[in-house]
């Protein structure tokens, strides 16, 4: 019996239905109004927002709000001061930092050079696992800190002088030592973010003290996103805006729609599939600024059939790299022909000289005397939406060097590289890089040199490591400049890469803001941006 | 039936452990190397290396590696505990936020579909072969034949973008007026299996010998149809609407997707795309014990409608 009470019980609302479903669905609630004074920004959900340990965009983004950078780069991408008073070394070596007065953090704390000390020993500390460790390796001290048991927990190059001074002592002289104080890695940490010396509080992340142009509102909404809002107390570029909110999404597709019905302030990225459409969706909201991207085709050079320079240079120049750009990328890249990006001071274009030429018939000659392979295999990441220009490239060396060609996709740039690193054959295979800060040496370095962290193609040549050793341990910056152009130019010479395109920031904003600025590490210009009235 | 809800509780005790391991495995052994997914496409330093090996037990390799990080997952997770994800937020914590927004998504779907699909269905089914019923017909068609990819998006920049009739995306903390687009689309596919399974089996009840006594016995059509035909004709739909309400339930990776809605699925394809497996197997281990929940209610929920059916 209970059973069919239980019966009766659930055939009421289901006879509710069926009589409402008649009137059709009833009213909806309101919209919630949106504040004109905020600015929303896209981001992605960020991995990590302490200074030490964010690397990618979205959380860098943010971090340019809370925080003010000790140095910021001009339009020729040279470092000024700001959060810093002056940075200088007679030496190189030696590097006296002192800082401006009156900066103070969201919490009312004084920023002192201990701030800066604390949070660079912070980093560094191999077992704190934080992502940008690697940054402060050219610091006097740092590889006592490295291991599972370090000797000690503070590097010995770090000392304070007073209040507003401290000095930085490195292990070799390095000329772009200032230059490199402008990235995430060296922001400052208030006493507050640590619970004890070198142990930084789990709540900190949730909720950064900085003492940059804006403070927290809340704390970080996991998912969904991150509100600030102006600091009164900052005592550098007051920003136009009173509150900017960091939207969380997960697809740029979904932001794009929301830019395009004013729903969203600024899109820092427009998606690929939106590419051809946007410039008319977006009128003059749509807009391009300089990036330092760089994408290029690496050979495994320990592999016979890539060995010889001729080879990889007959490849090269069997592409097209201005019909690709043109093609598959609609202008938000452009054909790249030398081996560092065109935003760094020392750039030279077509440094590659001949080899970056797109010439067929001079191609298909070489790559016969030198003897290359009968079947290229281009590899390259199946997530990250390569699939269209690798198929563009292959075509043209099956028409030009009348080879066999093929792309092959791994699923992730990780098996990408676990494959290269363990010698299985993946062919030639597809690389990019975003600079960390705009000097040469930070292309020179990480992705040719024989130790380099992204060589990860065995190019060694130590005529070329000895060049940017030397121009990194300049007097001068012109100096510097010179060795790096000479190393640059062996690369020409054996081509261990082929340079394929330049990045650009391709990037739409609603109608309520105007004054949308991008800066070279895809981050907007806080300060700069304004609501259009 | 108490016996019986008794014993189907303890099986799910051994489909939960079955189906854990076998996503733990899966998830685990694809993976090339969750060190480098986790940093991109930077390279990572040996000291990032040394922590996160140790932290996430990598350094045990093999088979025994591999049953050594399961059980010790296992143990986590009796006591509640589901873990943490690779960039260090706690699971659980990531569930309670993104639970109650799915919840709401599914809420208004199952909604949709019930409203508009039985009682299309129904009507259909009483009105066989009338122009109600093939426009319907065409329509549900259309509806099933279209993938959510392409239903979504279309819905967004049409009604959310160009007419402005609803936002073109949730967000945080959506309003039932945000979630209503999408709890629509992700509804309509529903709404139409539900609308042809109604269809046939009213059609089908219609012509049973209980409703011609029914009718003999003077009853009026619409107590018919309403108590006779319906609660008989509902048995295929409710086992639908059910498992429907458990897939629902473990969020819509591409609705939810395209809406923006920071709910399980967004969660779910943040974690597969990033590689973070802990988060994975974490979401997946709970939506496990959802989906075998509302099938045991399914089961429960036929001895309701049918009689007939006695569970002992």
């Amino acid at each position: 019996m209970r059973v069919r009470r239980l019966a009766a019980w659930t055939a009421l609302p289901l006879a509710v239905t069926l009589g409402l479903a008649a009137c059709g669905s009833g009213g909806d609630g309101g919209s919630g109004g949106s504040d004109s004074s905020v600015v929303s920004i896209q981001i992605a959900e960020p991995k990590h927002l302490v200074p030490t340990n964010t690397t990618e965009t979205s959380g860098a983004q943010v971090l340019t709000g809370l925080f003010s950078p000790l140095v910021d780069y001009d339009a020729q991408n040279k470092p000024y001061e700001v959060a810093a008073q002056s940075i200088t070394s007679s030496d190189n070596k030696v590097w006296t930092i002192k800082l401006k007065d009156g900066f103070t953090f969201h919490n009312g704390e004084k920023v002192t050079s201990e701030d800066y000390i604390n949070a660079w020993n912070y980093g560094a500390y191999a077992p704190n696992g934080q992502d940008s460790n690697f940054f402060f390796e050219k610091i006097a001290g740092y590889a006592d800190l490295q291991g599972k048991a370090p000797k000690a927990k503070e590097m010995s190059g770090l000392k304070k002088v007073d209040d507003l001074t401290f000095t930085a002592t490195l292990s070799e002289p390095y000329i772009d030592f200032k230059t490199t104080l402008g990235y995430t890695a060296f922001y400052p940490m208030p006493d507050a973010a640590f619970s004890a010396p070198g142990v930084l509080k789990d709540s900190y992340e949730q909720a950064p003290i900085g003492q940059g142009p804006f403070k927290m509102k809340g704390a970080w909404q996991h998912d969904s996103k991150i509100d600030v809002e102006r600091y009164d107390a900052y005592p550098g570029e007051k920003p136009k805006v009173k509150n900017i909110e960091f939207r969380i999404y997960q697809q740029l597709t979904a932001a794009y729609a929301d830019v395009l019905a004013d729903n969203l302030d600024v899109l820092p990225t427009i998606p690929t599939e939106s590419l051809s459409t946007a410039p008319s969706d977006l009128g003059d909201r749509y807009k391009t600024s300089p990036m330092s991207s760089f994408q290029f085709l690496a050979f495994p050079t320990f592999d016979k059939d890539y060995s010889s320079p001729d080879v990889r240079k007959a490849i090269s120049m069997a592409i097209d790299r201005d019909e690709i750009t043109k093609s598959v990328f609609k202008g938000s890249q452009t054909p790249a022909r030398s081996f560092v990006s065109p935003v760094l001071p020392g750039y030279r274009e077509n440094t590659a000289g001949k080899a970056g030429e797109f010439n067929p018939t001079e191609a298909k000659k070489l790559y016969q005397a030198a003897g290359g392979p009968s079947k290229i295999v281009i590899s390259y990441n199946g997530d990250g939406g390569h699939k269209d220009w690798v198929d563009a490239t292959v075509n043209q060396l099956k028409a030009n060097l009348g080879v066999d060609a093929v792309g092959s996709a791994e699923p992730k740039f990780a098996d990408l590289l676990t494959k290269v690193e363990k010698k299985t054959p993946v062919g030639a295979f597809r690389m990019g890089w975003v600079m960390d800060y705009p000097t040469m040496e930070d292309y020179l370095g990480p992705l040719y040199s024989t130790n380099g962290s992204s060589n990860y193609y065995g190019y060694s040549n130590p005529e070329f490591d000895k060049l940017v050793k030397e121009g990194s341990a300049a007097k001068t910056q012109d100096e510097a400049i010179a060795k790096y152009r000479q190393a640059e130019d062996i690369l020409a010479k054996d081509m261990p890469v082929i340079p394929l395109r330049f990045g650009e920031n391709v990037f739409g904003h609603s109608s309520k803001v105007k004054n949308v600025e991008m800066d070279l590490f895809q981050r907007v210009n806080l300060v700069k941006i304004e609501a259009a009235s | 039936m108490f016996r019986y809800i008794l014993r189907r509780l303890l099986q799910m005790v051994l489909a939960f452990f079955g189906t854990t391991l076998i996503v733990y495995a899966l998830t685990f052994a694809g993976q090339g190397d969750p060190i480098q997914a986790l940093a991109g496409e930077r390279p990572v330093t040996p000291a990032q290396r040394a922590y996160l090996t140790e932290k996430y037990n990598l350094d045990q390799t093999g088979v025994g590696g591999f049953f050594y990080r399961y059980f010790d997952y296992v143990k986590d997770l009796l006591q509640g505990n589901l873990g943490e994800s690779l960039t260090g937020r706690s699971i659980g914590d990531i569930l309670q936020q993104a639970w109650p927004v799915t919840v709401r998504l599914a809420l208004i779907a199952l909604a949709v579909a019930i409203i508009f699909g039985v009682t299309a269905g129904v009507l259909a089914g009483i009105r066989r072969a009338s122009i109600f019923d093939n426009s319907t017909l065409v329509l549900t068609l259309l509806v099933l034949g279209i993938p959510t990819i392409v239903l979504a998006p279309l819905a967004q920049y049409f009604l959310g973008v160009k007419w402005q009739l609803f936002p073109p995306t949730a967000g945080s903390d959506p309003t039932f007026y945000a979630l209503l687009l999408p709890g629509i689309v992700l509804g309509s596919l529903s709404l139409a299996t539900a609308l042809r399974l109604t269809r046939a089996s009213v059609a089908e009840n219609l012509r049973a010998d209980y409703v011609r006594t029914a009718r003999s016995k003077g009853l009026v059509k619409r107590r018919i149809v309403v108590v006779h035909v319906l609660r008989n004709s509902l048995i295929p739909v409710v086992t639908f609407l059910g498992v429907e309400l458990g897939n629902l339930m473990s969020g819509a990776i591409i609705t939810e997707g395209v809406f923006n809605i920071p709910g399980v699925g967004f969660n779910l394809f943040r974690g597969i795309r990033t590689e973070d497996g802990p988060l994975v197997v974490g979401i997946v281990s709970v939506l496990v014990v959802v989906y075998l929940v509302s099938n045991l209610v399914v089961d429960v929920l036929y001895a309701v409608l049918d009689p007939r059916i006695r569970y002992e």
